[in-house]
């Protein structure tokens, strides 16, 4: 795998050259149009654009280096997911971390989308997340779920969120320069006088002018053709490393066939994130674009994607060179000194289990995840004695509430400090060294309260013990006994 | 005469360095694949345990709904000690003990298929997709273990770092393999 990382390197070097390249010219010319010196290409303009495109470009790495996943995850709308909550896909996730040798777990995001998708994040590898819609979860098998998975954990062995993201900030800050230039020069291409005035030298030559709107509309483009070339490679590439650690092409090739086929469209597109998906979400966005544009996807067409799949004999890398060789009619995907596997890397049957998309198996898999979703929003969970399990929301504002099968009075928790916390920050950290918790009981029948961590607590009217121990965050709670009810 | 000495004590001094060298960068090589192929091992060993620490929790449950299987439990349960004893062995041996337990897992888990309840209850089914799942995360180290010591091996046998690798006494690895006919089918239960 090693060796597939070492050429992933070297091809984002080149890239990033051509499109640093690319930015340098286009600040170039920009400073000159707007400060012409009084020969062409001697004033300071050149230099001031230059440096201004640099800076503009930095400060948009910087902030995606250091915000950059945490602004992924809240434009997403993504619920942190613990084991306790889904224990299947946490489980799916620690497989492939194991198999890719990764040595910290990712985190688990669940996207609260229909559509079925999944992505990945962590330009810093140490905070690498993965991130599925509950659309995915719900109707994908463990195997489909873990070819997912194992090809967005590719991603982050193989750096691709690195070096995708940084790629698309310099593609971001193209555009927004050239957008930005051409734009001003519509706007002020009626009164030309007032912007010699202010650049104070005289006005740039019109040769130069030419030029520079000419490379202002070319650079996006260029530099996009740049981008989705090395984005869609690397799609590839995740998808023959997503074979190498699961051992079973089947499972991406069914989960690719499901997503293709799902009419639903994702809600929380974003361009910037795009190319992080497991297919582009634009596609089923705009079918439009896609021909106009033949460059514009950053995912390469899905069938064939499958069909490559599908047409393994082993799981090496050798064996997806020869059929991504055979299907695509192209050079070789990696290069043959990079491969290193010398003997063959036999697949794995089909795990044995589940089948996917069986009624019951569906609902019960709908009803978890929706209880994971309805705890993110703070909704709280009370089992009543007649097996039934009601989620209050938050804002009931009421203290107790009637059983709607069986009509007993359940009291709502009182405390109810933990589970205020919402969004992706789990609620079990922020109480971890909490004092000791303690509950009052408020009767001799049954109640039900919430732990600092959000997990619901039922007590029997037959418990008569001083502590119990909260089944989500493991941590003891007292229990103290009014002296006139007891 | 003084001069061509000089030179061949040069080139032997040259020639010398160049082969220490080379010795040292391929010993270092061979450290540090060695570790690789340990940390492995440390790797499986984990998931092992984490196989055997789940079997109890898993007789226990079912014990309340399979009265009349009491031979299944036992032949779990002497499995698991059996693969358990095996722990500290070389690969071989740990491989057989843990396929005997496989077996009887597969046996195990067959039987359950009589019994919908148990197959039905929470806890159950919380237990089995932890099975499935450890049964995957042993595939996986194994997996990850064995590339490495094919790896490993190679390099002991192949020119010239086999040489080294005689010198230091370097031994090969044995590959881990769960000696079992139905190794693959791990045991899961159909729905």
């Amino acid at each position: 795998m090693w060796e597939l990382i070492e050429n992933n390197k070297r091809r984002s070097v080149r890239l990033f050259v051509c499109l640093f390249v690319v930015l340098v010219v286009l600040g170039a010319l920009i400073g000159e149009v707007v400060l012409p010196g009084a020969r062409p290409f001697t004033g300071p303009g050149i230099w001031l654009g230059i440096g201004v495109a640099v800076v503009f470009a930095s400060i948009l790495g910087a902030v995606a280096y250091w915000a950059g996943d945490d602004i992924v995850m809240s434009v997403s709308k993504a619920i942190l997911v613990t084991k306790e909550q889904h224990p299947q896909l946490y489980n799916i996730v620690e497989e492939m971390q194991i198999a890719a040798g990764l040595g910290r777990m990712p985190e688990i995001y669940l996207v609260v989308d229909d559509a079925m998708n999944a992505f990945a994040t962590g330009i810093r590898p140490e905070k690498a997340a993965i991130a599925v819609t509950d659309g995915m979860v719900e109707r994908l098998s463990r195997d489909e779920l873990q070819g997912v998975v194992a090809h967005e954990m590719s991603h982050i062995v193989n750096r691709d969120v690195l070096f995708m993201s940084f790629a698309g900030v310099l593609l971001g800050s193209i555009t927004m320069l050239s957008e930005g230039f051409l734009r001003g020069m519509f706007y002020s291409s009626g009164s030309g006088s007032r912007r010699g005035k202010l650049s104070g030298g005289g006005r740039s030559h019109p040769a130069i002018l030419l030029i520079a709107i000419v490379f202002a509309v070319l650079a996006p483009i260029l530099a996009r053709i740049f981008y989705f070339a090395i984005s869609r490679r690397r799609e590839y590439l995740a998808d023959a490393t997503a074979v190498r650690l699961t051992r079973y092409p089947m499972g991406l090739a069914s989960a690719l066939e499901k997503i293709n086929g799902d009419p639903v469209d994702l809600e929380i597109y974003n361009r910037f994130t795009a190319p992080l998906f497991i297919v582009d979400p634009y596609v089923g966005l705009h079918q439009s674009q896609r021909s106009i544009i033949p460059t514009g996807s950053t995912h390469p067409p899905v069938e064939e994607r499958i069909s490559i799949l599908r047409a393994l004999s082993g799981a090496g890398f050798r064996d997806y060179q020869s059929a991504y060789v055979k299907i695509r009619k192209e050079a070789e995907l990696i290069p043959e000194r990079m491969l290193r596997d010398k003997t063959a890397v036999p697949l794995r049957e089909a795990t044995a289990g589940e089948t996917a998309g069986v009624e019951p198996i569906r609902k019960q898999k709908h009803r978890e995840l929706g209880d994971i979703v309805m705890a993110g929003a703070g909704f709280l969970f009370l089992p009543c004695v007649c097996g039934l399990k009601m989620k209050v929301p938050p804002t009931l504002g009421a203290s107790s509430v009637p059983c709607p099968r069986c009509g007993r009075l359940l009291i709502l928790p009182s405390v109810t400090a933990g589970i205020t916390h919402t969004g992706p920050e789990p609620a079990q950290k922020s109480v971890a060294d909490a004092a000791p918790l303690s509950y009052e009981r408020k009767s001799d029948g049954w109640e039900s309260f919430a732990c600092d961590c959000g997990h619901p607590v039922q007590l029997s009217p037959l418990f008569r013990s001083r502590f119990i121990r909260c089944r989500g965050c493991e941590k003891d709670i007292e229990i103290r006994y009014p002296g006139t009810t007891r | 005469m003084m001069v061509s000495v000089l030179i061949f004590i040069g080139t032997l001094l040259v020639i010398g360095i160049a082969l220490f060298l080379a010795i040292v960068s391929i010993y270092n090589g061979l450290v540090g694949l060695r570790n690789r192929v340990k940390n492995g091992w440390s790797q499986i060993d984990v998931q092992l345990k984490r196989r055997h620490d789940l079997i109890p929790n898993l007789v226990e449950t079912a014990k309340g709904y399979m009265q009349h299987e009491r031979e299944t439990f036992i032949r779990v349960t002497e499995a698991r000690a059996k693969a358990m004893g095996a722990g500290a062995g070389s690969p071989r041996e740990v491989g057989q003990a843990e396929g005997g337990l496989s077996d009887a897992l597969a046996k195990f888990l067959l039987t359950v298929e009589n019994y919908p309840e148990l197959k039905a209850n929470e806890n159950f089914l919380r237990l089995q997709e932890e099975l499935t799942s450890t049964e995957n995360r042993i595939a996986y180290a194994r997996q990850a273990y064995n590339d490495d010591v094919l790896q490993y091996n190679n390099k002991i046998e192949m020119f010239p770092s086999n040489i080294i690798a005689g010198m230091f006494q370097f031994l090969k690895s044995e590959f881990f393999q769960i000696e079992n006919v139905k190794e693959r089918e791990t045991p899961q239960v159909k729905f």
